[in-house]
């Protein structure tokens, strides 16, 4: 998703770490100073990953950060063990498997829960560390004595003490995080993740785990902040108890925000900032204990009006001067041609239209149910309760393979409610429904669509913050990689068959053109499209559309017209819509449902024609 | 071996500092049951209450003035700060109004702390309730039992005006369904700015009251409001009686483990609240509508 050459930043970062000691002490920099921003960068590069890319904001790093370190300081100090970068990792792994087991309480609620849940947490370990287990952590006196690693290669030994050769044993280990941390990202894993902050509802309903997920954006950063733990203590020879206090969580949650979050570098920025402004005010302006006051504005203010931080800031700069962001190409015109009436107009569109290469759909992905001869989807005696309403009553539902449905009804039939039962968003009040053979009640919204079941939503819910192109990605991933899958050091772009099927979807759904704009700089229509693109690329066997057509001007109306035509060859669909010329056209059987009942059940002539239904639902006004 | 009026006496305390939580989480719970926002600057508000009594009891000599002063107070940095800063943020994600709330947080901290030093200071009980009453079996301060009294005044009080006043029913209607409210034609940000400004005056209240008990330190505040999250977590976010339950149980669980082993008293608080995450992950009194 980031395209850029081939480790270019990876090779920025090492020159930029070689480069450091020659420039920085020129600023003002202590060599002690510039480690501990390493320290923090990396303990920051796992929070941004989970932050920053996936949306989680954890008030409760120090818990992990204070895991690994006393681990690490421990073994080191206490134990008779010397071999530093072994300690380093055990503590790293220390604090993952800690990770693991407290993601898996703070994860069962996001937002603001999560936030308050993960800062109970850390101060439950404040306060393990400094009673039950003060006989191991040392309690409030912490763990001096850490030692700094040294490596003895027989003809020399390295021996990396405080200052400057610290640093270097710091650097590297701060490249390597960087490295693995842009593998990740550019990982179908990080793409994963960023769906998730942008809008997890709808990663779950393209068939990815989002949990799981989670969980794994959370142990890496675990991860990450054991490991800083661990290099914490070995920095000052000493583990100090306050790695466990919430002002260590909070320092590096201001860092982060400081310097910009979802870009890896913001935590290195924003500790640089922090750790320098910290110096200058308490040395060089006097102020005391007063420079946490003026921190504290400059970051109420930061996150007032640099909503990025820094470093967004210089990339919205940027994008100001250069003039880059503004220039989307306008699609070809899509209003009103004035001086047409309205059925004048529909005609040059569809002239207009019937130009359009249409590229064929691809065929629906064989799944293990496919072999299942029978109705695809057979609900039976559907019910849906909300206390004293009743959405659906007693719905039975049954669709062949390769029929083309549409569900018709006065608004609050219950359309809507149905669907996402059958999609398994809503867990019926009663009643049961098999997919393909499969009893799916009760099942995910994931699992349903792994196997083959996808809805394109009445209201969009798109990544909004993603191009038209990695929207699709997302989508195609699920299907191609299953619903959860730990290829964290995968390259995107060595997926086999992702490509193809990426711009076969964008050409199904006519947006090739636009595969790289910014889902948010769309027209409405082309929205919708993206919307139908979003359910279709999963290849799915069943699709069902909650009124692709609604909101749409007539030429987009007959665009949809015609590109649901073409995706309805080998597959099932189940179409609502109100727009009935459209829908009596597209489809070969119709079920009108009223007041959460099915009224009547057949083909579009027979609708037309039954008085039923017209009483009901056109206010028994009959048409000529 | 159980010392039982050991046992009475902290169970006593635990129903002080339950009481506190459940007024502290009450404020924070219908903040952001209306607006959306978790106040993190919550516990600052706390201490800010505690130290604005202090000062108004320095200069009056009178308990009572303090809690009116220190309340007052409150109230208006409340809603100062929802009018100057919070309003702006209503459209942005949670994390930025987590981030710019956390900031506000330590702004206040800070500069409470600049103002006044890191040194404790205490704010004696008034006269008339100090001193401790027997009750026949043990001994008990005052004014910890007047505090009981005090902040289930302050409770009830709240609960009068959120469930016997029409801006109290706008409230509670906010809290299910704030995009509904404001189609009814109410000004819904008037509404944000008199909860925000009430339920920081809860937090302000709560301070000032507990200042004779535990010292004033400008930190205060973070510890409290650590409490409250699991309190609310406990209660059910947006819920009233969630707060006052989750409030009663958290204090009698710090209070009941403190006199076993101190040490373990924040374990056995995150024990209660997984338990509840887990049989009741929308807290006790929570819906599935809000967070």
């Amino acid at each position: 998703m980031i395209k850029q050459r081939p480790f270019l930043v990876e090779t920025l970062t090492a020159i930029g770490l070689i480069l450091a000691p020659f420039i920085l002490p020129h600023l003002g920099f202590a060599p002690n100073t510039v480690n501990r921003i390493l320290v923090w960068g990396l303990f920051g590069i796992g929070f941004d990953i989970l932050f920053g890319f996936t949306g989680l904001l954890s008030f409760g790093q120090s818990a992990l950060y204070g895991t690994g370190g006393f681990v690490t300081a421990y073994l080191l100090t206490r134990t008779g063990f010397h071999h530093v970068v072994s300690a380093l990792f055990i503590g790293m792994i220390a604090a993952a498997v800690v990770g693991y087991l407290v993601g898996l309480i703070a994860l069962r609620r996001t937002g603001i829960y999560f936030a308050m849940i993960t800062v109970a947490i850390a101060e439950v370990f404040y306060f393990v560390e400094f009673n039950p287990l003060s006989d191991w952590t040392g309690g409030e006196n912490g763990l001096p004595g850490v030692p700094s690693p040294s490596f003895d290669l027989g003809f020399t030994s390295f021996h990396f003490s405080s200052g400057w050769p610290l640093y270097g044993f710091l650097a590297f280990w701060y490249f390597v995080g960087i490295v693995i941390a842009l593998r990740i990202i550019r990982s179908p894993v990080g793409a994963v993740l960023r769906a998730i902050r942008d809008n997890p509802l709808r990663a779950t309903a393209v068939g990815h785990n989002i949990h799981g997920y989670k969980l794994t954006a959370f142990v890496v950063a675990a991860a990450y902040a054991g490991f800083a733990g661990g290099l914490l203590g070995i920095m000052q020879a000493f583990m100090p108890p306050d790695a466990f206090m919430f002002e260590t969580s909070a320092q590096l949650v201001m860092q982060t925000a400081i310097g910009g979050t979802g870009t890896l570098f913001g935590p290195l920025l924003g500790a640089a900032i922090w750790l320098f402004l910290q110096d200058f005010l308490q040395a060089a302006l006097g102020l005391g204990a007063a420079w946490k006051l003026v921190l504290g504005v400059i970051f109420v203010l930061l996150v007032c009006f640099l909503r990025h931080g820094i470093i967004g800031g210089f990339v919205d700069l940027y994008a100001l001067v250069t003039g880059k962001k503004a220039v989307a190409e306008e699609p070809a015109q899509d209003g009103p041609i004035p001086g047409l009436t309205a059925e004048e107009e529909q005609k040059a569109a569809e002239a207009a239209i019937a130009k359009i290469p249409v590229a064929s759909p691809l065929p629906p992905r064989h799944r293990d149910g496919d072999d299942y001869k029978g109705p695809i989807l057979q609900a039976t005696g559907l019910t849906k309760r909300y206390g004293g309403l009743l959405a659906n009553s007693d719905i039975n539902f049954t669709v062949n393979h390769g029929e083309l449905r549409g569900i018709i009804g006065p608004n609050g039939a219950g359309k809507s409610t149905f669907f996402k039962m059958l999609t398994c968003e809503v867990a019926p009040t009663s009643g049961k429904i098999v997919f393909e053979g499969n009893d799916i009640t009760g099942q995910s919204v994931t699992d349903v669509c792994q196997l083959g079941l996808t809805k394109s939503y009445q209201v969009n819910q798109l990544f909004s913050q993603l191009t038209v192109r990695d929207n699709i990605v997302i989508a195609v991933l699920a299907e191609l990689r299953g619903k959860f899958r730990l290829d964290l050091f995968r390259s995107i772009e060595s997926i086999p068959g992702l490509t193809d099927q990426v711009n076969h979807t964008l050409a199904m759904v006519n947006l090739t053109a636009r595969a790289d704009t910014p889902v948010a700089s769309l027209a409405y229509g082309e929205k919708r499209r993206l919307e139908i693109g979003l359910a279709l690329a999963n290849s799915p066997s069943l699709l069902l559309l909650d009124e692709p057509l609604a909101g749409m001007s007539p030429r987009e109306r007959v665009e949809t017209v015609k590109l649901l035509k073409s995706i309805s060859q080998g597959r099932t669909m189940i179409i609502i819509d109100h727009d009935m010329d459209s829908l009596f056209e597209l489809v070969e059987r119709v079920t009108v449902l009223q007041e959460g009942r099915v009224l009547v059940e057949g083909t579009p002539e027979e609708i037309k024609g039954n008085p039923t239904v017209q009483e009901a639902y056109l206010g028994g006004v009959l048409e000529q | 071996m159980i010392n039982w009026a050991n046992l009475i006496s902290q169970m006593f305390n635990g129903l002080v500092l339950g009481a506190l939580l459940a007024l502290i989480s009450s404020g924070l719970t219908i903040i952001y049951g209306t607006l959306g926002v978790l106040n993190l600057a919550h516990g600052a508000m706390f201490m800010l209450g505690g130290y604005a009594g202090y000062v108004a009891y320095t200069y009056t000599d009178s308990f009572i003035i303090a809690i009116i002063a220190g309340s007052l107070f409150v109230m208006v940095v409340g809603v100062a700060m929802e009018r100057i800063i919070i309003r702006h943020f209503y459209g942005r994600p949670d994390e930025d109004q987590l981030l710019v709330t956390f900031g506000i947080s330590i702004c206040l901290v800070e500069l409470v702390r600049f103002t006044f030093g890191s040194l404790s200071l205490t704010v004696p009980a008034p006269k008339i309730i100090a001193g401790i009453t027997s009750l026949g079996f043990m001994y008990y301060p005052t004014y910890r039992l007047a505090l009981v009294g005090i902040v289930a005044v302050a409770l009830l009080s709240l609960f009068l005006v959120l469930y016997r006043t029409r801006i109290g029913m706008i409230v509670r209607a906010g809290i299910e369904d704030s995009v509904m409210v404001a189609s009814l034609g109410i000004n819904v940000y008037r509404v944000f700015m008199v909860v925000f400004g009430i339920g920081a005056m809860a937090a302000g209240f709560a301070g000032i009251v507990n200042a004779p008990v535990a010292s004033l330190t400008p930190d205060m505040g973070e510890k409290i409001l650590v409490q409250t999250f699991v309190v609310v977590v406990i209660g059910g976010v947006g819920s009233f009686p969630g707060a006052i339950l989750g409030g009663l149980i958290a204090g009698e669980i710090i209070s009941i483990t403190s006199m076993i082993n101190p040490g373990y008293a924040y374990v056995m608080l995150f024990a209660a609240m997984t338990l509840v995450l887990v049989l009741r992950p929308h807290g006790l009194f929570g819906s599935q509508s809000r967070g």
